[in-house]
């Protein structure tokens, strides 16, 4: 492995990346955000201005070397900025889920101690002053927009506007510090912290160096060819690793462009007017996108549903070819190519992926289907695997050998190997240095030699070196017969349906599969709208006989196609109920990034999973919930089990 | 120039002034029926001022006669210190009064954008020709315009709507962009008929909080006729009870609760 004791031109931290940018590249746009209805935008020479001034109005407050530095909002110039100051000043930026409830943030803001939070408005700015009694580091907070903080004590409290004017006012006596504060940053230093959404247990800080964060930006840089010229959109949670690396560590490093939406409801729109050249998103995203553009399709009058359905069955056929760059008959261009004057273009124009050259998903597994479809559009649509310890990348697919059911080939510069219990082990530049105040976890995870633990189990595939992940190492059990227990390659066959939005397999130590399953409201109340089936909330649609038909068909067909494989045949699900209530990030049944967790799901519905296996059709419950404000309250529902048909094993019919 | 009679200090520390509008003996007929009988009260510079009762009470033709819209047959509206002639509607919108409406009354087949821009209407100087070629002054007022919309758009977050036409909407969100419409004329004095009927708990809800944030961010004078007694009770710094065309109760939710005359009209008394 490669450590290079200096970074290219000396370049060690972000500051000093910001520094090239508004010398090199002055002009251009470093930042736009829409506001007032217009994209306002910031050259990379006044990002470096307002970036520096609230450096300057930081250090007047009293940050010192090594203080954590909270940011919580949604993605807005201002805060990635901050981020960058708080590191200019020789602070740790932290940046939070701002979708977090005050209990939530209170255990990662008193776990590193945080002196200073800048938040995007006031309803982060009470969460904050919610639970400041349990935070005795807390000293100072920040916040961007004023609205509605014109009565709150301001003791503690400052606009950010003012903090900035502040820093500027007295930038000949603080700016000798803000030269030697810079001037100490290096490799090692740390270049921001976050907080993993912790599938199982407390979050953990992991903290990334700067040559983490560089040294991968760089790598992954150069592997898709990224140029100043890109543009992205930053939509994704600031506190999540990849949003550090696409809107920071990559923008930063090759200049390119970071725009901000207008809000989170205006996404599709804001998304369409910029059309990003470099686009992110999990697969959740796609996967509503494409149901959406069906549910409108089946509105649409004939003669646009006839073309529509025409050319995306030819696109389906050579699309992805003509995108892998391979040889397709002169006829079958001719035709793509009106098909991408007629059909494929306008829609592209639509979902703003007009101008999109790399397109990633990552996170969960994508529906082939969905995968397809936005390939065969012409979208050059890959998958990535990686996780935050890694910052980002561990494996991804290069440009021609991308498929939907592997996770591509080792990033440039990160070592790859399979354990011999079928976990996945990685080395790279990207490793993080440590968990925070944490060191028996970053023990467990990251032996002396470097090689890091994933909790994945999967395997390389033999001829084309490509990387498949089976699921969670923890997750991958036994059955009570001995059988292989891989949920969720069983899940992710019922998620490809979209009448599913998500499913919970159950079945380690017993003899057979049960699974819960949630409705996709959009798609399965769009069904219902056109069958007339009457309902009045998501729980009655939910029980409704003829939906779970049609969940019991998707089942029914799932098990046929578990049986193919003679390793997990048994994973077939024998008896199935569909959730009353959607899962929940806030009922704590979901992470933040919308990973299920199993066990606490299996916990907390600890009398369906039992009903499941003693037989029972139908089961009474109550369910605590939480709403939107933290409130509580119950929802109490009868659901109807029902059984699947299950599929004697492949293996099992050849030996008769 | 205001009332030189002394404000007061609301119960959350807010200090309201003078006398903005004074309603003095005020009667309306409609031919033989009496809609309004001899009602006086006053409304005062950036408080909250509801006007409830039952149905048929006379609590719009109220909030009509304080538009201007009726002229009452008898008593006198006393706006800033002197008393009001009667005037056509775009005249008293000029004075710095907006409404909105019980039913909404908003251009269907336009977009959100453009109805919330007939709010600046009455601020337009320059003529239908100049504003047809759209050149120099009128493209600047048109931009000085735009942004105080937008401005509003982002207040009462309906960004996402902005380009779509008013008909598309849902009825919550139409009631959302009447009142940005009403907000772009920058009212001084803001009438609101009915802000939350027909909504469900959480519209009510965000409803509430634009109204407050409306009164507390530009100071505006709110009059609003509801008939959600609770939200009434919350968002209001004193509260005018009607009954039958007559006023009943006067004063700050504690004490209209508290009025026996108001618990026998909305619960009803025996006769007995």
């Amino acid at each position: 492995m490669t450590q290079p004791s200096s970074g290219a031109d000396g370049l060690q931290s972000v500051p000093a990346l910001l520094r090239r940018n508004a010398r090199v590249m002055s002009n251009s746009a470093a930042y736009r955000e829409k506001e007032f209805g217009i994209w306002q935008s910031w050259t990379w020479a006044e990002a470096l201005d307002e970036t520096q001034s609230l450096a300057l109005g930081l250090l007047d407050l009293g940050v010192n070397r090594g203080d954590f530095v909270a940011i919580i909002g949604r993605n807005r110039p201002n805060l990635y900025m901050s981020m960058v100051a708080a590191e200019m000043v020789g602070a740790i930026p932290v940046p939070l889920y701002q979708d977090a409830g005050a209990e939530e943030m209170a255990y990662v803001l008193a776990h590193c101690g945080a002196r200073f939070v800048i938040v995007g408005d006031q309803e982060q700015v009470d969460k904050v002053l919610e639970v400041q009694n349990d935070l005795p580091e807390f000293e100072h907070m920040i916040y961007l927009d004023p609205r509605g903080m014109r009565k709150y004590d301001h003791t503690r409290l400052h606009a950010f506007e003012a903090v900035m004017e502040n820093g500027r006012a007295k930038q000949s006596s603080l700016m000798g510090e803000l030269q030697k504060r810079e001037a100490e940053l290096t490799w090692d230093s740390t270049c921001v912290m976050l907080y993993t959404s912790g599938t199982t247990g407390k979050p953990k800080g992991v903290v990334l160096s700067n040559r983490n964060i560089i040294q991968t930006a760089q790598a992954s840089s150069e592997f898709d060819g990224l140029k100043a010229t890109d543009e992205v959109l930053a939509y994704l949670p600031m506190a999540w690793v990849g949003d550090f690396i696409f809107s920071i560590g990559q923008a930063y490093w090759t200049g390119f462009c970071v725009n901000c939406p207008e809000s989170q409801d205006t996404m599709a729109l804001d998304l369409r007017e910029i059309g990003p050249t470099y686009y992110f998103a999990p697969p959740r995203v796609f996967e509503t996108q494409l149901t959406n553009v069906m549910i409108r399709m089946e509105d649409a009058s004939k003669v646009k549903k006839w073309l529509f359905d025409t050319f995306m069955a030819h696109a389906r056929k050579v699309g992805p070819a003509i995108l892998d760059g391979e040889t397709v008959g002169l006829w079958d261009r001719v035709k793509y190519t009106l098909g991408e004057f007629l059909v494929f273009g306008p829609l592209k124009n639509t979902l703003g992926f007009s101008n999109i050259r790399v397109g990633y998903t990552a996170g969960e597994a994508i529906g082939p289907e969905i995968f397809d479809f936005y390939r065969s559009l012409g979208i050059n649509l890959k998958q990535l695997y990686g996780q935050t310890e890694a910052s980002v990348f561990i494996t991804q697919q290069p440009d021609g050998q991308v498929r939907s059911d592997t996770v591509g080939v080792p990033s440039p510069g990160v070592e790859v190997r399979i354990g011999d219990n079928g976990e996945v082990y990685y080395r790279s530049p990207g490793t993080f240095v440590e968990y925070y105040k944490n060191p028996e976890s970053t023990a467990d995870t990251k032996d002396p030699e470097g090689w890091v633990a994933t909790g994945d189990a999967g395997f390389f595939e033999e001829g084309t070196g490509h990387l498949r992940i089976i699921d969670r190492a923890k997750d991958v059990g036994k059955m009570s017969d001995g059988g292989m227990f891989a949920p969720k390659f069983v899940e992710n066959k019922l998620k490809f349906y979209p009448n599913i939005l998500e499913a919970v397999v159950f079945g380690a130590g017993r003899d057979k599969c049960v699974a819960f399953i949630n409705i996709d409201l959009s798609a399965v109340g769009n069904w219902a709208e056109r069958n007339n089936i009457a309902y009045s909330s998501y729980q009655e649609l939910a029980g409704h006989p003829k939906v779970l038909d049609a969940i019991q068909a998707h089942v029914n067909e799932v098990n046929q196609s578990v049986a193919q494989d003679p390793m997990l045949s048994g994973c077939q699900i024998h008896r199935f109920l569909v959730l009353h209530k959607e899962l929940d990030a806030d009922d704590g049944e979901l992470t933040r990034t919308r990973k299920v967790r199993r066990k606490i799901i299996g916990e907390k519905f600890d009398d369906l999973v039992t009903a499941l296996y003693d037989g029972s059709s139908s089961v009474y419950t109550e369910t605590e919930v939480t709403y939107e404000d933290g409130r509580k309250g119950k929802i109490k529902a009868t659901l109807e089990l029902r059984d699947a048909t299950v599929v004697p094993s492949a293996q099992k019919i050849a030996a008769e | 120039m205001l009332d030189t009679e002394q404000g007061y200090v609301t119960a959350d520390g807010r200090t309201i002034g003078g006398v903005v509008m004074d309603m003095r003996n005020i009667t309306l007929r409609f031919g033989g029926v009496e809609a309004i009988k001899n009602i006086s009260f006053d409304i005062r510079e950036g408080e909250i001022r509801a006007i409830i009762g039952p149905n048929g009470a006379g609590k719009s033709s109220m909030l009509n006669v304080i538009s201007g819209f009726y002229v009452p047959q008898e008593g006198e509206v006393w706006f800033r210190g002197e008393p009001r002639k009667p005037m056509k509607p775009f005249e008293v919108a000029r004075q710095g009064i907006a409404r909105t409406f019980q039913n909404i009354a908003l251009f269907e087949g336009m977009t959100v954008l453009d109805n919330v821009m007939t709010g600046r209407l009455t601020q337009m100087k320059s003529g239908l020709l100049s504003q047809a070629i759209w050149r120099g002054a009128a493209e600047r007022e048109e931009v000085e315009n735009r942004e105080i919309c937008e401005k509003v758009i982002d207040f009462l977050e309906i960004q996402h709507i902005r380009k779509t036409p008013v008909a598309r909407l849902p009825y919550g969100l139409k009631k959302r962009v009447e009142l940005a419409r009403a907000l772009a004329s920058e009212p001084k004095l803001l009438l609101l008929d009915e802000p939350m009927a027909g909504m469900n708990v959480e519209e009510k809800e965000d409803m509430s909080r634009f109204i407050l944030s409306v009164n507390d961010e530009f100071g505006t004078t709110i009059a609003l006729i509801e008939h959600d007694m609770g939200v009434v009770m919350d968002l209001s710094d004193r509260v005018v009870v009607m009954d039958y065309g007559k006023k009943i109760g006067d004063g700050t939710p504690d004490e209209v609760r508290n009025n026996q005359d108001v618990i026998d009209a909305y619960l009803g008394v025996s006769h007995d």
